[in-house]
């Protein structure tokens, strides 16, 4: 077939999930191609200007753009084995011949037959529908955070964000770093979902978190000039009173969901989990999907957080080399201990048993092949 | 839900609990450099406070899903878990600086401007109000990592209730 590429590994997606299993695989001797869309590798890592959690060997207390130079650094050691394409978008599979086809830019297309894939491609943005969402002003938080840490650009000066999840908490920090005003969060649940400590760091700075409020409407002409929000009851039906609160900016972080078009596409057999966050694919401990060559990690596969991410890419990384036969059975096996012990210790917490949760129901031992 | 629940469910500290503790006081009273108070009491998989701990004060994490407990005796004051935590939940009070009615407090700060050594700052308490004047004796950043840790001399009277600082312009 003419034009067809070939490479041992095809990874899709360079966030911390895609380059560890990049890492991964090149660590144990494999020819790997990355592709991903965006303009720069690192996926959500690039506009994380906080310090991470974690342990040490998740680089705990680091800041996430940092955490992505440190994996780039890594990954140009292996120049001679991991191939890089760039603002490459991987388009389809091909279910017939397992190949796959990928847009560099918006003209130049390329067709790939990989040995095996590992799909990395992280998560994409939910959105709530409330009156008057179209007006310019509201956002999603990946684009206020991409406007405000990747292009330098504020995007507003008074900001109401919607959902106290680690994002919501993490992103209304950040704007107020950059010396935008907060006019509060909102949130459903009767807790912050995100980590307490995030929000006790804009409470203190006196940010108020409406516990069990919505967004009933945006109000504007134009353009947003506010919200009404108001209390809601067990049910999610709004009672009580309306608020009236000033806001150019109407900031969305409703949480989001695993990009899993390719998984469908090749035909992997896919669950809906709601502690993943959406529809996931079935995987064996190796992450490996139901179809034979190929493996998931990161959010792609159940969202959760970069320290785990950059786990499951480690683990699907030996996966993949170990079904290559590169690398010896041992190193694969000491590998894999460490990273599931690494793994199991980062979801022991409050959030974590709600991702353990869910992945016993999408998680089988081993495919039998 | 009552007023308290949802204070603390909104991530304000309400009453000490675990991994939100109060020094011993007779211990603290006279602990030249002060203690550390870190306020850090949901279960999260973070344990740069014990590691970055040059003294142990910050006792080993079983599962590093613990929340942080403290040996007193062991810790100097010296507030590089200040400097490290994610979670900017790290602070150290010395009551033995100044006069009788001024305290020391050593905190996290990463907004700008950067505080000025010498000037007067707004001091707030866990849900953002001004409840003092504070003055800044020293901006350290200790790890070169944009965190700023700010020596505020507060009244002392208000330590439990300072958790951050606002720059005056
Ligand atoms: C505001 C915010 C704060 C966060 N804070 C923390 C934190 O403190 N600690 C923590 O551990 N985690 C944090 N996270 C979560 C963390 O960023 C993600 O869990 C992590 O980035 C997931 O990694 P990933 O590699 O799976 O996906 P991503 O980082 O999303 O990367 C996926 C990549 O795949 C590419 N891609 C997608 N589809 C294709 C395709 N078809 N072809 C080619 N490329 C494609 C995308 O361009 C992207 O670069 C935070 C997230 C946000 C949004
Ligand atoms: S102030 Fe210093 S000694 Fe005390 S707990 Fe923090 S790091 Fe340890
Ligand atoms: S480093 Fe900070 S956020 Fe992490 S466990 Fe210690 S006190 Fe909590």
């Amino acid at each position: 077939m003419k034009g067809l590429r070939q490479t041992e590994v095809l990874v899709i997606g360079g966030g911390p999930a895609g380059l560890s299993a990049s890492l991964e695989a090149a660590s144990l001797g494999c020819q790997v191609t990355l592709v991903d869309s965006d303009l720069a590798l690192g996926g959500q890592l690039i506009k994380q200007t906080h310090k991470f959690f974690g342990s040490k060997d998740e680089r705990a207390g680091t800041r996430g753009f940092k955490i992505s130079e440190i994996l780039l650094e890594e990954l140009d050691g292996y120049k001679d084995r991991v191939k890089v394409h760039m603002n490459c978008t991987a388009t389809g599979f091909y279910r017939e011949d397992g190949v796959v086809s990928c847009v560099i830019g918006e003209d130049e297309y390329f067709r790939i037959k990989p040995g095996k894939i590992v799909m990395a491609t992280g998560a994409q943005e939910r959105l709530l529908p409330f009156p008057n969402n179209h007006l310019p002003g509201v956002y999603g938080a990946g684009a206020v955070q991409t406007l405000m840490n990747v292009y330098g650009v504020a995007p507003g000066k008074r900001v109401l964000m919607v959902g106290a999840g680690n994002i919501g908490l993490i992103v209304s920090y950040q704007l107020m770093q950059a010396g935008v005003e907060i006019a509060g969060i909102v949130e459903a649940m009767d807790r912050v979902g995100g980590y307490w400590v995030h929000a006790a760091k804009v409470r203190r700075m006196g940010v108020p978190i409406y516990l069990r409020h919505t967004i009933k409407e945006a109000l504007g002409d134009r353009v947003i000039a506010g919200a009404m929000i108001q209390e809601i009851d067990d049910k999610f039906q709004p009672v009580g009173k309306e608020i009236q609160v000033d806001a150019d900016i109407i900031c969305m972080a409703v949480g989001l969901t695993p990009t899993c078009e390719l998984l469908w596409q090749a035909g992997c057999e896919m669950v809906f989990v709601p502690q993943l966050c959406g529809h996931v694919a079935q995987r064996d401990l190796f992450m490996r999907t139901s179809h034979p060559d190929i493996w998931v990690a990161g959010d792609a596969a159940g969202i959760e957080e970069a320290s785990a991410a950059m786990v499951e890419g480690r683990i699907a990384g030996v996966g993949v080399a170990r079904s290559l036969g590169k690398g010896d059975s041992s190193e694969h096996s000491k590998r894999l201990e460490e990273y599931r012990r690494r793994l199991a210790d980062l979801r022991g917490g409050e959030v974590g048993q709600k991702i353990c949760q869910g992945l016993e129901c999408c998680t089988v031992n081993e495919w039998g092949v | 839900m009552n007023e308290k629940e949802k204070l603390f469910n909104s991530g304000v500290l309400v009453e000490t609990r675990k991994g939100a503790v109060e020094p011993p006081v007779d211990l603290w009273q006279n602990k030249k450099n002060g203690l550390v108070i870190i306020e850090c009491p949901q279960r999260i998989p973070c344990n740069p406070c014990h590691t970055s701990c040059p003294t142990g004060a910050v006792k080993p994490f079983r599962d590093i899903n613990d929340q942080p407990e403290i040996d007193y005796e062991k810790c100097t004051g010296c507030a590089r878990c200040v400097a490290v935590c994610p979670g900017l939940a790290c602070f150290v009070v010395d009551l033995t600086w100044g006069d009788e009615d001024t305290a020391l407090m050593k905190l996290p700060y990463e907004m700008l401007p950067v505080p000025e050594e010498g000037k007067s700052v707004d001091c707030l308490n866990r849900v953002g109000e001004p409840i003092s004047r504070g003055k800044v004796v020293k901006v350290l950043e200790p790890m070169h990592d944009r965190t700023m840790v700010v020596h505020v001399e507060v009244p002392r009277s208000k330590v439990m209730e300072i958790r951050t600082i606002r720059v005056v312009r």
